[in-house]
């Protein structure tokens, strides 16, 4: 019996139209785990941000105001042109969802790349929680604060890896004409999943960078 | 008296599941729905033994006050993996992913679940995860109860806590993922003429349970993390010295673990009433409200984790709202309750195993359904929190009933899995044999909670000694009925007499294709034209 | 309704305490409606199924009552009943939640594996807790470690004992006797050694047990004596060159904090204020207040409170720089 891994599945979907709802109900259910995975973390935050107040101002204040709002911008932008290039998708136009995939993956590639230096920034300044850490004379729950972002930013980070990589996969099944508006959902579905992963940066940044402004 | 027909020959072009590859690779790669409940059967049925072999040194230790058998550091360890084994790697999975994942399909008329290569990734998780659990067992285990709570879990454990919630955290990916994949799967793919009013309940109370599962074990997944970072980095997320809170934690870890007994049980009354309306041939009394209580059952439980907490420290008027919610999510299941014993109600009742088990759910499941009553009544609580009153209470629920349902649920889809008839008789002894070794195990434990004996305890005063050796002498009985299935099931798949397609004259989309299942499941798509459980009128035998 | 005259049986444990019947009551109520519940179940099911076995003579088909008024008819009334104990439960509950006033007040601290007992004149016992009969008894819990529970079943109540809260627990013991004391949270290696017992005593017998420890003293000259060896006094009194809030007064006072909100001086905020003394800070003061986490054990805390709460209670005109 050959691979059958390999080979395209016994369908259980009876057309393609069908197989398309499902992968779109598919992806809004696993956005919705998404939200109360996230949702934990931000459970943690509110409450220790009601209970300390001042350790949060303290530690948001240790953060680079101009990172996180280029970040910001960086993403809201990507997202952009991920829409752009399913709306080239439906118009069967190959070469600008090339492009407009493209772009999109560069401005997340910039966002991690920004987020690496940030992070970097705050090792050698010992604000990284753990037995270096030095709370520049705050409260000791500044430490409480640093960990949440690093947690919170990290798991940004670790989703917006896979939707990179999801977004080369894109590229590489329109490189092999299989991405067509009578297949659309392959880029529509991503492009709900990369959505997403912004939208939860849009409430990281002012939890995060604004506390004290 | 029984309802067994005379199987005709059926010509079918399509061979069965079971012949559709013989080799390991055939099964280990496989994107058949029906495999993949067996693997999923196979795996869960290798952790219950684990976790059983661990609570029969338990019940041996607590024969006697002292704790002479085994030490405490290894008591404490023992308790730890029975209830981490048997919460994530028997009961969450086992109805859902193993007979789930093998009827679901066949009972809404498709071919496969909606993403089959992420049902073989969910089993693939499972094993990853379950090896890890694996790992932490062999190199020491965990002494924190499946609870961890913290800070003992977080900053004072010597054991190998990361590992273990590594495993945990691991197999949560597989219960998302196939929560996601039924959800989608009951929307997108049922036969013609299916609707949602002629969905079958078992699909119902899965369907309920699919949204816990996908909602919840996030929640569970987050905690597990914020555990695992906190050992290695020591931040303060839950430790008061740092200005972290211990209280956090167990908000966290019950707003998952509520839902999850849910999982733990709505799928059990799905099997209920299935076997119900075929052996009483006869329709679920109330169909609209029983499926309509699943729901409500998924819902409500999302809002009453506080009640884990009333000694806690949380306030005292939060402890009011959760006492109310509590009180109210047991209305759903009480209405099940009754409308089974309707069901019943000039019916043609025959007594197959299946329908023995169910009845012993049906029992069980009230017994332990009203003492969560008594734990919802916040003075009561007070009293018997972290008791022995507790362990009995919620081995009610998830022995006598998700294991007893999920017993049933095997028995009663033996023919389609294995094409076989296991022997009845034997079956309906073990059946009985389970219920009475249960009921002396865990009734006792209700005497001993109210009587002040802790929970977790190695050691006990001398006067509780003599309820605990009647517990111990119970459960000898039910390992007997636990193992009796393995060996006859056993024996059937390859020597009981073959079955034919519809052994049990149930109605049911399952039933309406070969035994065991054809690989494709149907010739044809088959059209839907009546309700779920069309028996004849005046419910005359076929 | 009155429970005290309650009937036993071989499954409850002793009654010791004052609120002992009221849970007793409740467990028993909810007990007959159970068994009543089961017991019509178990009826009507077997009734069913021998009746209508397959093949009986029993009359088949349609029902002819409504389904709707039954389905209605015990969705209400398991709803209703399920709400008659909530009530029921909730009302003792709130009852007897809240320690009445002027009850004697003891620190317990929890940690592994025993029990700390300190009573008001300094007395201390370990794994053991005296009390008087008939009088209203307050317990401060605090952890030093992992989370406890202080658990007396023959008193129905039971708190768990969390490290960084101060909790508390009240009863009145109404029996002279012995009764077991179990810490009811798994708290690590020697969790079902971590027991003990509850010794109630007559007032004067207990009057005369606190009063033959070693070195009885007053609150007031104890607590001076901690006041002094973790050094509060050198900022804290009087006379002191460090700017620091004077304390006679504190204890239920109301507050005034640096961001301009007021908060009540209760023993919880006196626990934070020794440990976290940057969570609130007073209004005027710098905040250079050391935290004396890990410094002061939960016990030593537990007695400086009781130290703070006795000097208020003291006339106005005493300073506490004249104490002895």
């Amino acid at each position: 019996m050959s691979d059958i891994l390999l080979e395209p599945p016994p369908s259980p979907f009876v057309d393609a139209k069908q197989h398309s709802e499902a992968n779109h109900l598919g992806m809004w259910v696993f956005l919705a785990t998404e939200i109360l995975f996230f949702g934990g973390l931000f459970s943690a935050y509110t409450v220790y941000r009601w209970s300390t107040p001042e350790a949060f101002a303290q530690g948001s204040g240790h953060l680079e105001y101009w990172i996180g709002t280029v970040n910001t911008a960086v993403l809201l932008t990507s997202s952009l042109f991920v829409a752009l290039a399913d709306l080239a998708v439906k118009r069967d136009d190959r070469r600008w969802v090339t492009l407009h995939l493209a772009a999109a993956w560069l401005l997340g590639a910039l966002f991690l790349a920004l987020k690496a230096y940030e992070y970097n920034q705050k090792y050698l300044d010992h604000l990284v929680p753990g037995p270096n850490f030095d709370p520049h004379g705050g409260a000791p729950q500044v430490q409480l604060f640093m960990f949440l972002y690093f947690a919170m930013t990290g798991l940004h980070a670790v989703h917006m890896l896979f939707g990179l990589g999801a977004l080369l996969w894109l590229l590489w099944l329109n490189h092999r004409g299989r991405v067509s508006s009578h297949r659309a959902d392959a880029v529509a579905v991503v492009g709900l999943y990369w959505h997403f992963v912004d939208c939860v940066w849009i409430f990281l940044y002012p939890l995060l960078y604004l506390v004290a402004r | 008296m029984s309802l067994l027909v005379t199987p005709p020959e059926i010509e079918t072009p399509m061979p069965s599941y079971l012949e559709s590859g013989h080799t390991v690779r055939s099964w280990l790669l496989t994107l058949d729905h029906k495999r993949i409940g067996l693997l999923y059967m196979a795996a869960i049925t290798f952790f219950f033994t684990i976790a059983a072999i661990a609570a029969a040194l338990m019940r041996i230790e607590l024969l006697t006050p002292q704790g002479d058998l085994v030490t405490s550091d290894m008591y404490n360890r023992l308790f730890t993996v029975h209830g981490v084994l048997m919460v994530w790697f028997f009961l969450i999975p086992s109805i859902p992913s193993a007979l789930g994942n093998f009827v679901i399909p066949m009972m809404i008329g498709a071919r496969d679940v909606a993403f089959p290569r992420l049902n073989l990734f969910s089993w693939y998780l499972f094993m990853a995860g379950g090896l890890l659990a694996l790992y932490s067992i062999l190199g020491g285990g965990v002494d924190t109860g499946w609870t961890f709570y913290t800070p003992y879990s977080s900053t004072y454990s010597n054991s190998h806590v990361m590992a273990m919630a590594v495993g945990v955290f691991i197999a949560g990916f597989s219960s998302i993922a196939t929560g996601l994949n039924f959800i989608v799967t009951i929307h997108k793919l049922r036969a013609p003429g299916m609707t949602w009013s002629r969905l079958p309940l078992f699909l119902w109370s899965l369907y309920a349970t699919s949204l816990i599962l996908v909602l919840a074990t996030p929640v569970l997944a987050i905690t597990l993390v914020l555990i695992t970072l906190e050992r290695v980095f020591g931040v303060g997320i839950f430790d008061p010295k740092l200005g972290g809170d211990p209280l956090l934690f167990q908000h966290l870890f019950w707003f998952y673990s509520h839902p999850a007994v849910y999982i733990m049980i709505l799928p059990g009354m799905g099997v209920v009433s299935e076997t119900m309306a075929v052996f009483s041939r006869k329709p679920v009394f109330g169909y609209r409200v029983v499926a309509a209580s699943s729901l409500a059952i998924a819902i409500l439980g999302f809002l009453v984790w506080g009640h884990h907490m009333f000694v806690s420290g949380q306030s005292v008027y939060a402890g009011v709202v959760f006492s109310l919610l509590s009180f109210l999510v047991a209305v759903p299941s009480a209405i099940k309750v009754f409308s089974w014993t309707a069901t019943l109600y000039r019916g043609q009742i025959s007594f197959e195993t299946p329908l023995i088990y169910s009845l012993g759910f049906i029992g069980l499941f009230t017994i332990g359904g009203l003492t969560g009553l008594f734990l919802a009544a916040l003075p009561v609580d007070v009293h018997v929190h972290d008791t022995y009153f507790v362990v009995a209470h919620f081995h009610y629920i998830m022995v006598g009933g998700m294991v007893l349902a999920y017993m049933g649920g095997v028995h009663y889809w033996w023919p389609k899995i294995s094409g076989r008839l296991y022997h009845e008789w034997t079956a309906r002894i073990a059946a009985i044999i389970t219920f009475i070794g249960f009921n002396l195990t865990f009734f006792p434990q209700f005497v001993l909670g109210y009587l002040g004996m802790p929970r977790r305890y190695h050691m006990y005063p001398e006067q509780f000694q003599t309820l605990n050796v009647l517990s111990t002498a119970g459960a000898s009985i039910l390992g007997v009925g636990y193992a009796l299935p393995l060996f006859y099931l056993g024996w059937s798949f390859f020597y009981g007499r073959k079955a034919g397609p519809n052994p049990w004259g149930a109605t049911g989309l399952e039933w309406q294709t070969a035994s065991p299942a054809p690989e494709h499941n149907f010739e044809t798509t088959p059209v839907v034209t009546t309700g779920p459980y069309a028996y004849p009128e005046g419910n005359d035998m076929p | 309704m009155n429970f005290t005259r309650l009937p036993f049986a071989f499954f409850l444990p002793e009654r010791a305490s004052t609120i002992a019947p009221r849970v007793d009551g409740i467990f028993l109520g909810l007990l007959v409606a159970s068994a009543v519940l089961v017991a019509l179940l178990i009826a009507l099911n077997l009734t069913f199924l021998i009746r209508y076995r397959r093949g009986s003579p029993a009359k088949r088909g349609p029902i002819k009552i409504s389904t709707w008024k039954l389905e209605t008819g015990w969705i209400s009334a398991t709803t209703f009943g399920f709400l008659g104990f909530f009530y029921w439960s909730s009302r003792v509950y709130l009852d007897e939640e809240r320690p009445p006033a002027g009850a004697y007040e003891i620190n317990v601290t929890g940690r592994q594996w025993m029990w700390d007992v300190r009573h008001p004149n300094g007395r201390r016992e370990f794994d053991t807790l005296h009390v008087p009969r008939g009088r209203d008894v307050r317990l401060l819990l605090s952890s030093e470690d992992v989370i406890h529970s202080f658990y007396l079943p023959s008193f129905r109540i039971k708190q768990d004992v969390v490290p960084g809260r101060m909790l508390s627990l009240w009863f009145n013991a109404s029996k002279e006797g012995t009764y077991p004391l179990f810490c009811a949270e798994y708290c690590g290696t020697k969790h079902s050694q971590m027991t003990g017992q509850v010794v109630v005593l007559s007032p004067e017998a207990y009057a005369t047990w606190l009063g033959a420890g070693t070195a009885p003293e007053g609150v007031l000259v104890h607590g001076r004596q901690l006041f002094i060896k973790y050094n509060c006094a050198g900022c804290h009194d009087q006379p002191s060159q460090i700017h620091a809030p004077p304390l006679q007064n504190l204890y239920g006072a109301m507050v005034p904090l640096a961001d301009k909100s007021f908060v009540r001086a209760d023993e919880v905020y006196l626990h934070d204020s020794i440990l976290l003394p940057n969570k609130q800070v007073v209004a005027g003061y710098a905040p250079i207040m050391p935290s004396y986490q890990g410094v002061i054990s939960e016990g030593d805390l537990l007695e400086i409170i009781r130290y703070l709460k006795a000097l208020a209670q003291q006339p106005a005109s005493t300073s506490t720089s004249s104490l002895p």
